[in-house]
């Protein structure tokens, strides 16, 4: 069954600007899904719309097969949301913030209260519960919005870069837990981020938007397996002035003993490798410049 | 429409609306409490000794029921209108527009949260005023339906005034620049039988004369005006307003984009 499936939407603005003018997609419940496109492509737009913060110009939007205009009461029902804004009440503590997230889901106080504790637990929130929630860590703050998501128990979950800003431990307990209930539960899980190792370590599929525009979708392996190039950095032994001629790679010379070497899907490790000791280069240490969907992502976006 | 769900979703909205001015009772309910304690000093004591009887009360007993319903407005109105715009400003009103909530259930509990401290800060007004005066009440279903309708009114309209508003000065506008001068000369302090004719009938089309004076007649059996044109004025208002505040909800205006 798909989780959400999107057609022809689209969103202009009063002020004429189309954020975004055609995005088709489909997502499969289960799945571990990233949204990626650079600031302003429309992916936050088009997630206000399935949750109803913003309103469409055309399109339509089911989510588990319910239509969001003619069931919205089923639609909303199955969608938690954690935007990119804090959105909050500053003076309520995070206990309250999640009772009543629940009420607003028909789930009645002893229940809530006894969710909230376990999800205020999982998030490491359980001791600031009674705290206003304007004296948590930015990182915190996520967590709650987190939490808070999650209470009713949705079964699609949007996460519009939730890590923005958290520090890596508390970003890796984060991913560890998002990946425990999408396994555990089933919870479709719909993520847009910043951190393209982060969609390319969780998710199983993706949808690049650019310009309002859908225009690349399909698992990461096929994804990635489509990329062309991969850009390594070799620290080396010998100090250079200009970048050695490594025939059939192109070489720059990014330090006195740094060299970036560009190897396409035709050539293996081996070849670079057995040409840099006919030159009688060493390589003393090797890393990726950035990771093979971010690669990807930039050269789709920069040709689009 | 799941009626379950929007029960509980009614309760919390109203559980949250009562603990958020509870929590800040100092700024909520003490405020208008030592105004009706200073209206009442200085109006009805100092004051309202030199004033001969209006229409056969003292005129401390007089004014008593409009002070009440004064506090009354003024709490049901500026509670909702900074709940609410405080929701949209801090953009914590998402967490409902993203719920299964039915907007009638947002209104409704918003307005009985402005209703609840309405009646809160009424009820202590009243203990206060009984300090002054030995408060008789005539009719207590003409005076608890009254103020409670007057409530659910003033409630809608700071309802109303949240939606449009955009900085945290459009929601002090209405209550200091309109609803203020309307609640003065809407008969507290004196019987428009006092003025000439010209001005009886001017404000007479001022609605919180008939509030005032409906509840005036629940508590002391005198009125300017017909009991039953209060009522009817009311509830005219009370649909009005609340069919507008949905429609301006369900298009999502001041809400979404």
């Amino acid at each position: 069954m798909k989780a959400l499936s999107i057609q022809g939407l689209e969103k202009t603005y009063g002020n004429g600007f189309q954020a975004v003018k055609d995005v088709n997609l489909d997502v499969e419940e289960g799945d571990f899904f990233a949204l990626l496109g650079p600031n302003g492509a429309g992916k936050s737009t088009t997630i206000g719309i399935i949750c109803s913060l913003i309103k469409k110009t055309r399109g339509t939007v089911s989510v588990f097969g319910h239509d969001l205009e003619r069931e919205q009461e089923a639609v909303k029902s199955s969608i938690g949301l954690v935007p990119q804004e804090f959105n909050f009440s500053l003076f309520e503590p995070p206990i309250e913030i999640l009772i009543n997230q629940a009420g607003y889901y028909g789930i009645p106080r002893p229940e809530a209260r006894r969710r909230a504790e376990i999800y205020l637990k999982k998030m490491e929130l359980w001791e600031h519960r009674n705290n206003q929630s304007r004296s948590l860590s930015g990182g915190m703050k996520r967590r709650l919005m987190i939490a808070r998501a999650l209470v009713h128990e949705p079964r699609l979950l949007f996460l519009d870069e939730p890590t923005a800003g958290v520090d890596i431990e508390i970003r890796r307990s984060m991913w560890a837990f998002v990946q425990e209930i999408n396994k555990e539960l089933g919870t479709t899980i719909i993520l847009t981020t910043h951190y393209l190792e982060e969609a390319e370590s969780l998710c199983r599929n993706v949808a690049i938007i650019n310009e309002g525009v859908v225009i690349q979708q399909g698992s990461v392996s096929h994804l990635l397996s489509e990329s062309h190039t991969q850009t390594y950095v070799l620290d080396i032994a010998q100090t250079m002035n200009t970048a050695p001629d490594l025939e059939g790679f192109s070489v720059y010379l990014s330090g006195n003993q740094q060299l970036e070497v560009e190897v396409t899907k035709e050539h293996h490790l081996n070849k670079l490798f057995a040409v840099l000791s006919s030159k009688k280069i060493d390589v003393t240490s090797m890393r990726t410049k950035t990771n093979r969907l971010e690669e990807f992502f930039m050269r789709l976006v920069k040709k689009g | 429409m799941n009626i379950h769900r929007n029960l509980v979703a009614f309760k919390t909205i109203l559980t949250r609306e009562i603990l958020r001015f509870m929590r800040i009772w100092i700024q909520t309910v003490m405020p208008p409490a030592i105004n009706a304690l200073l209206y009442l000093v200085v109006f009805g004591t100092l004051i309202g000794s030199q004033v001969r009887e209006v229409d056969g009360y003292r005129y401390m007993d007089y004014i008593v029921p409009g002070i009440i319903m004064l506090s009354v407005i003024m709490n049901s109105y500026s509670n909702v209108v900074s709940s609410f715009y405080a929701a949209k400003f801090q953009h914590f009103v998402e967490e409902m527009l993203i719920s299964p909530v039915h907007n009638v259930v947002i209104l409704a509990g918003f307005v009985a949260g402005g209703v609840a401290r309405g009646l809160v800060v009424g009820a202590a007004v009243t203990a206060i005023a009984l300090l002054f005066t030995d408060l008789q009440v005539v009719n207590v279903w003409i005076t608890l339906s009254v103020v409670l309708l007057t409530a659910i009114l003033f409630s809608i309209g700071g309802f109303i005034n949240a939606i449009y508003a955009n900085s945290f000065d459009d929601i002090s506008i209405v209550p200091n620049f309109i609803l203020m001068p309307l609640i003065y000369l809407g008969g507290i302090f004196y019987s428009i039988q006092l003025l000439p004719p010209v001005w009886q009938l001017v404000s007479k089309i001022n609605p919180i004369l008939y509030m005032v004076n409906g509840f005036r007649y629940g508590i002391l059996g005198v009125s300017d005006i017909s009991i039953a044109y209060a009522f009817g004025i009311i509830l005219a208002f009370i649909f009005a307003l609340g069919g507008f505040a949905l429609y301006l909800l369900n298009r999502g205006v001041g809400l979404k984009q």
